[in-house]
């Protein structure tokens, strides 16, 4: 098993059972120990994800991946020392980012639903060329570019999730799910205007509150 | 040593270790307590080590031996490690053993030497605290190493910022203790510790003190490049001196000269001193107990047509013994030589093996999971910090754990016995061993349980040592509650295991050579002496290659005659069958089952193999500069060796002949060297000189590369009176018809003389180019059928550049020859015969194994979407006609289990086994049970 096998899927599982932070060790790049460089598939994962937990409001520094060979304890102990004391300084996790408990595991549940469509996404419309150096996939990852392709890839599709996640509980009026999901009306009403055109929320209780379809 | 080739009798002397090897588990207690300390072998002696001690982490096998230093040895007073060990593996009344043993053939891989640079004072090494040899820097440099992967001076313990390398180091020097020869490794090794150097210490200051930078290997020049462009590194041109040592830091001052600024002085806190090859130490004890030749230089003298061969039948030789070279050359070398010992010993292979039986399988996939766990002390290395009575009491509460138990040494023969009578007496379904990394052990474990006749994919280790207690030594509490996570986490994951088959595929006894050449008809003879048949393919209607064209080497082998006597050798062998004109059309299967479509001449076969060779050749640049092809007066150097070959006498009676070095490499758009072309030019130039003595030669270079032995030959040509001048990239030497002063048409050839600091201008009859040596134009053709990748300049990209220099990531696909980068003759047929021994580990087999621990596609999920065939670089999966539909398909054989396309797959059907996602979350869960 290579660190390529890590999927979403997988951290979310750990954010969403309450870890504070999550480590990814792998080969160091361009060492891959298959040659299918993995490593890089987990650097671009672990990107795209930084970015999501930042998205939702979550300090994006509880993820990180580095890499070192298997002769490397001394790298292993200073990488993971240091994690730990950064997640430490961090506090638990969503308390310390002021998120309400149930507000995070709404948006983890978003997520989790969202996973098979993160998986095509992080390997075919966000990501680096396999094999640029690791400051590349930084750079692009902090790059304007990738901050448009992320609020239309999957930005807005993870707010689509969340209202329908928060509609399943009960009929909700727009300012009352703009105030729980910290969005504006306007952008509320843009994601229900397409929700609605698709047929996937109504109206109900004289056009006041929206339901599930 | 005594009898002959196929009957050999080997005495040797096994020296006492003191150890018992088979019950040392290599935990390392007695290291600890060992009173002894003694300068550490391994690590240069910079740091200290015990008398007792496992020689390196990496040693095989991992047990411990006890040296010189020991109390007990010299006077009997201390036992401190018998007292310690707990599986009594200490024996001090262990004597030196006489064993003797009858083997076919002999392999001498003795390696090589460092160069000791005591030899010669003026290095100061020893006698300068900061200067040191490239080997203690490579420990340095090492996170095993004396300081744990610090770089600290001697002197103060201190970081150095400001260091320097010398080049050749006792090697191209004819001073009194030196070399003669290039050692081959050293520009190469020294750029990878600057490289080190800058990610230990990005502000790091580096400076390579050097001659000619010989970056002659694969992709080596680019990774010079990488080198040179990083800040703060310099290479500077110059001979040194090392001048001082200041008494207060203890830094050392160089002398050196540049061009522009002439004689300088510098000041560096450490000073790398890059020592060469030495031949082994008792080259000449060796040799007389094998009766074979040396050089002069006390390496094995070999054969140019066959470099792995001695003068004495039956006696191989293989790595630096040959002379100073590489790693890719001494991995090949060696299969080489294992190929060639299975030429000559291939009527007894299997002889010595026996097979294991097992019990057979009882089929438990209905059962509810029955989990025992095993709890090892492991002597004191777990016990001591993990209470592991609580964690066996602890592991009893886990679900479905229906036993658990500790043991001293989980891994000792009786208690491996004990979990298999357990598993038995016990009904259990699952075994868990909580103790050390499965690295080392898992297979052993694997086996009580197919011993007990259950799937050993049933079984899940929990690392508690390294993982635990090594780490967490001064927090017992804390690494015992440690412990019950990580068996909880195991336990977990091995409810949700699943029995595994690995499966057995047949192989198929023949082997396709795809060239001709060299390369491709050494590969097929030796296969075929080895009892398997070999479709030999040229695209060409001759046999031979490159080959054809060339006559002579640096070393004196006649290529033609050597050539003759192949092809002959070839077309006698009767299990070899050649094709010429011969082109591949399709190529199906995998590894022990391909099946190729030939078109050879107007026939038409399907072949099917076992095994692939690929031996394409490479090709010759058509250079478009220095009036090629516009004046007859300019070849390239393979014309000129033709014409030399010929007599002709417009070439050998030349007045005076310029040849210019890297023609069409070594340049943006070309960024390797050709690694044979200054040898070539210098063979010409020596072989003009020869024929007629009054000849000018110059050889106009940027880097003169006559690496290894091959540098006594620049040598010769310097002292011959061969001129040779340099120039730089971006001012290349032009030329343009003209006439000489005496009014005789030449060709002008003028280019600036960097040392007298003025323009050239020389009058040459004869130009001759060295160029490039460029991927033959159908690699990418062939890549494309054998589904194998291409390197960045063109070459075929073999599975790891140093270790893996001869296979393909594809499995039971090979590689020799020109088509795996430019090489000598000599290093053809090293190589050649390197292939052929890997293909044998193949062929002689009946059958290949395939992982349990493989992909699998739930073909009611798949979207036939090709995702994970994407992601695959092995090619294992591929798409198949299903009753559903179009659905991937992955082939047991070539899936290795990295698992990537899982993370591809949109919607999960295709799951890597013994790592599903089941399995995976099941063990997240119950680590973050109590976050």
């Amino acid at each position: 098993m290579c660190t390529g096998r890590v999927d979403p899927a997988h951290i979310l599982r750990a954010f969403s059972n309450g870890v504070d932070g999550v480590f990814i060790g792998g080969c160091r790049l361009g060492e891959c120990n298959y040659i299918t460089q993995g490593n890089y598939h987990a650097l671009n994962l672990v990107l795209l994800f930084r970015k999501i937990l930042e998205h939702i409001g979550v300090n994006p520094e509880r993820l990180r991946i580095d890499f070192m060979s298997g002769s490397e304890g001394n790298v292993y102990v200073e990488v993971v020392n240091n994690f730990i004391n950064k997640v430490k300084e961090l506090g638990p996790l969503g308390k310390s980012e002021g998120i309400d408990e149930e507000l995070l595991k709404l948006k983890m549940q978003a997520l989790t639903q969202l996973v098979p469509y993160l998986r095509v996404m992080g390997s075919e419309r966000l990501r680096v060329k396999l094999g640029s150096a690791r400051q590349e996939y930084e750079d692009y990852y902090a790059s304007e570019g990738l901050d448009k392709l992320f609020r239309e890839l999957i930005a807005d599709k993870l707010s689509i999730s969340e209202i329908m996640l928060l509609l399943r509980e009960r009929p909700l009026s727009s300012g009352e799910m703009s105030e729980t999901l910290g969005l504006t009306p306007s952008e509320i009403s843009r994601y229900l205007h397409t929700s609605a055109r698709h047929g996937l929320v109504r109206y109900v209780d004289n056009r006041w509150r929206l339901a599930l379809a | 040593m005594e009898g002959e080739a196929g009957d050999f009798t080997v005495s040797l002397v096994k020296r006492p270790k003191y150890v018992i090897e088979d019950k040392c588990t290599g935990c390392g207690t007695c290291t600890e307590y060992c009173p002894i300390q003694y300068p550490d072998q391994f690590n240069q002696e910079i740091s200290k080590n015990k008398a007792i001690h496992i020689y390196y982490s990496q040693a095989i096998p991992l047990v411990a031996y006890i040296d010189d230093s020991c109390r007990y040895l010299k006077d009997k007073t201390c036992t401190a490690c018998q007292g310690v060990c707990q599986n009594d593996a200490i024996d001090f009344s262990q004597k030196p053993e006489k064993i003797e043993i009858k083997v076919g053939a002999i392999i001498l891989s003795p390696g090589l030497e460092p160069f000791d640079p005591k030899v010669k004072k003026e290095y100061r090494y020893g006698e300068f605290e900061n200067v040191i040899t490239s080997m203690d820097y490579e420990r340095l440099l090492s996170s095993t190493g004396p300081y744990e992967g610090e770089v600290l001076r001697a002197s103060d313990k201190k970081h150095p910022h400001k260091i320097a390398w010398i080049q050749c180091v006792g090697s191209r020097q004819v001073t009194e203790g030196g070399n003669s020869y290039c050692s081959a490794v050293c520009c190469t090794y020294s750029q990878k510790q600057v490289i080190l150097t800058k990610d230990h210490d990005p502000e790091a200051e580096c400076v390579l003190f050097h001659n000619d930078i010989r970056s002659y290997g694969k992709d080596f020049e680019r990774y010079y490049e990488r080198t040179e462009n990083l800040p703060g590194v310099r290479f500077i041109r110059s001979y040194v001196t090392i001048v001082r040592e200041d008494p207060e830091t203890k830094n050392v001052t160089i002398r050196y000269s540049t061009p522009d600024e002439g004689v300088k002085e510098e000041e560096f806190e450490m000073v790398v001193l890059s020592i060469g090859l030495n031949p082994p130490a008792d080259a000449q004890g060796i040799a007389e107990k094998y009766g074979i030749e040396l050089t002069s230089h006390q390496f094995c003298k070999v054969n140019p047509g066959n470099p792995i061969e001695t003068n004495n039948s039956g006696i191989f030789i293989s790595g630096a013994f040959q002379g100073p070279v590489d790693i890719p050359e001494s991995v090949f070398s060696a299969s080489g030589a294992g190929s060639q010992c299975g030429e000559l010993l291939d009527y007894r292979r299997g002889n010595l093996s026996k097979e294991r039986i097992y019990p057979s399988e009882i089929d438990l996939s209905h059962e509810e999971p029955k989990i025992g766990v095993f709890v090892c002390h492991c002597g004191a290395n777990i016990g001591r910090i993990v209470n592991v009575p609580e964690v066996v009491e602890y592991v009893l509460t886990l679900p479905n754990v229906v036993h658990a138990q500790d043991a001293i040494f989980a891994c000792a023969t009786n208690s491996a016995k004990q979990i298999t009578d357990t598993i038995k007496e016990k009904g259990l379904n699952r075994v868990v061993v909580a103790a050390c990394s499965p690295r080392t052990l898992e297979p052993l474990f694997r086996d009580t349980l197919r011993e007990a006749g259950i799937n050993q994919y049933y079984y899940q280790m929990a690392n508690i040592r390294e993982h635990n207690s090594w780490v967490h030594s001064k927090e017992p509490k804390e690494a015992t509650e440690k412990a019950k996570d990580i068996i909880r986490m195991s336990v977990a994951r091995a409810s949700h295991l699943k029995p595994l088959q690995e499966f057995d595929l047949p192989v198929n006894k023949a082997a396709l050579v795809v060239g001709g050449g060299i390369a491709g008809m050494t590969n097929a003879l030796s296969i075929a002496k080895q009892g398997h048949e070999v479709y030999l393919l040229e695209k060409d209607s001759e046999l031979g290659g490159m080959a054809r064209r060339i006559h002579t080497t640096l070393e004196g082998l006649d290529v033609q005659a050597y050539l003759d006597d192949l092809i002959r050798k070839v077309y006698k062998h009767p299990f070899i069958h050649v094709y010429t004109d011969a082109s591949i059309q399709e190529a199906t299967g995998y590894v022990g089952n391909f099946v190729t479509k030939v078109k050879s001449g107007y026939r038409v076969m399907e072949i099917k193999h076992g095994a692939v060779v690929i031996a394409i050749g490479a090709d010759l640049y058509t250079p478009t500069e220095y009036l090629y092809g516009e004046d007859d007066r300019v070849m390239t150097h393979l014309e000129l060796d033709e014409h030399i070959a010929e007599g002709d006498e417009k070439v050998t009676g030349a007045e005076s002949i310029v040849m210019i070095q890297c023609v069409g490499c070594r340049q943006e758009d070309r960024d390797y060297c050709s690694r044979i072309c200054c040898s070539e030019s210098i063979k010409n130039a020596l072989k003009l000189k020869e024929i007629n003595p009054e000849m000018d030669i110059y050889i106009l270079f940027r880097d003169i590369r006559t690496y290894g032995l091959k540098e006594d030959f620049y040598r010769e040509a310097a002292g011959k009176d061969i001129r040779f001048i340099r120039y730089e990239e971006d001012v290349k030497p032009e030329v343009e018809p003209g006439e000489s002063d005496e009014g005789r048409p030449v060709l002008k050839v003028t280019l600036p003389d960097y040392v007298l600091g003025k323009k050239l201008e020389i009058d040459a009859d004869i130009v001759a180019l060295a160029a490039a040596v460029l991927p033959s134009e159908e690699t990418k053709e062939i890549a494309g059928l054998f589904k194998v990748t291409l390197s960045p300049d063109g070459f075929f990209k073999e599975a790891h550049v140093k270790l893996r220099p001869v296979e393909f990531g594809t499995d039971g696909v090979y590689l020799c020859g020109t088509a795996h980068y430019p090489k000598f003759i000599s290093e053809t047929v090293s190589q050649a015969y390197g292939a052929a021994g890997r293909v044998l580990t193949l062929l002689s087999r009946d059958t290949v194994v395939a992982s349990g621990a493989i992909c699998e596609v739930d073909e009611n999920k798949c979207l036939s979407c090709g995702a994970c065939i994407a992601a695959c670089t092995y090619g294992a999966i591929s798409f198949r006609m299903t009753e559903q539909g179009r659905r991937a398909y992955v082939n047991p054989v070539l899936c290795k289990g990295d698992g990537l396309c899982n993370t591809k797959c949109l919607t999960g059907a295709i799951q890597l086994k013994h790592f599903t996602d089941k399995g995976l979350l099941s063990e997240i869960d119950a680590v973050t049970a109590t976050a």
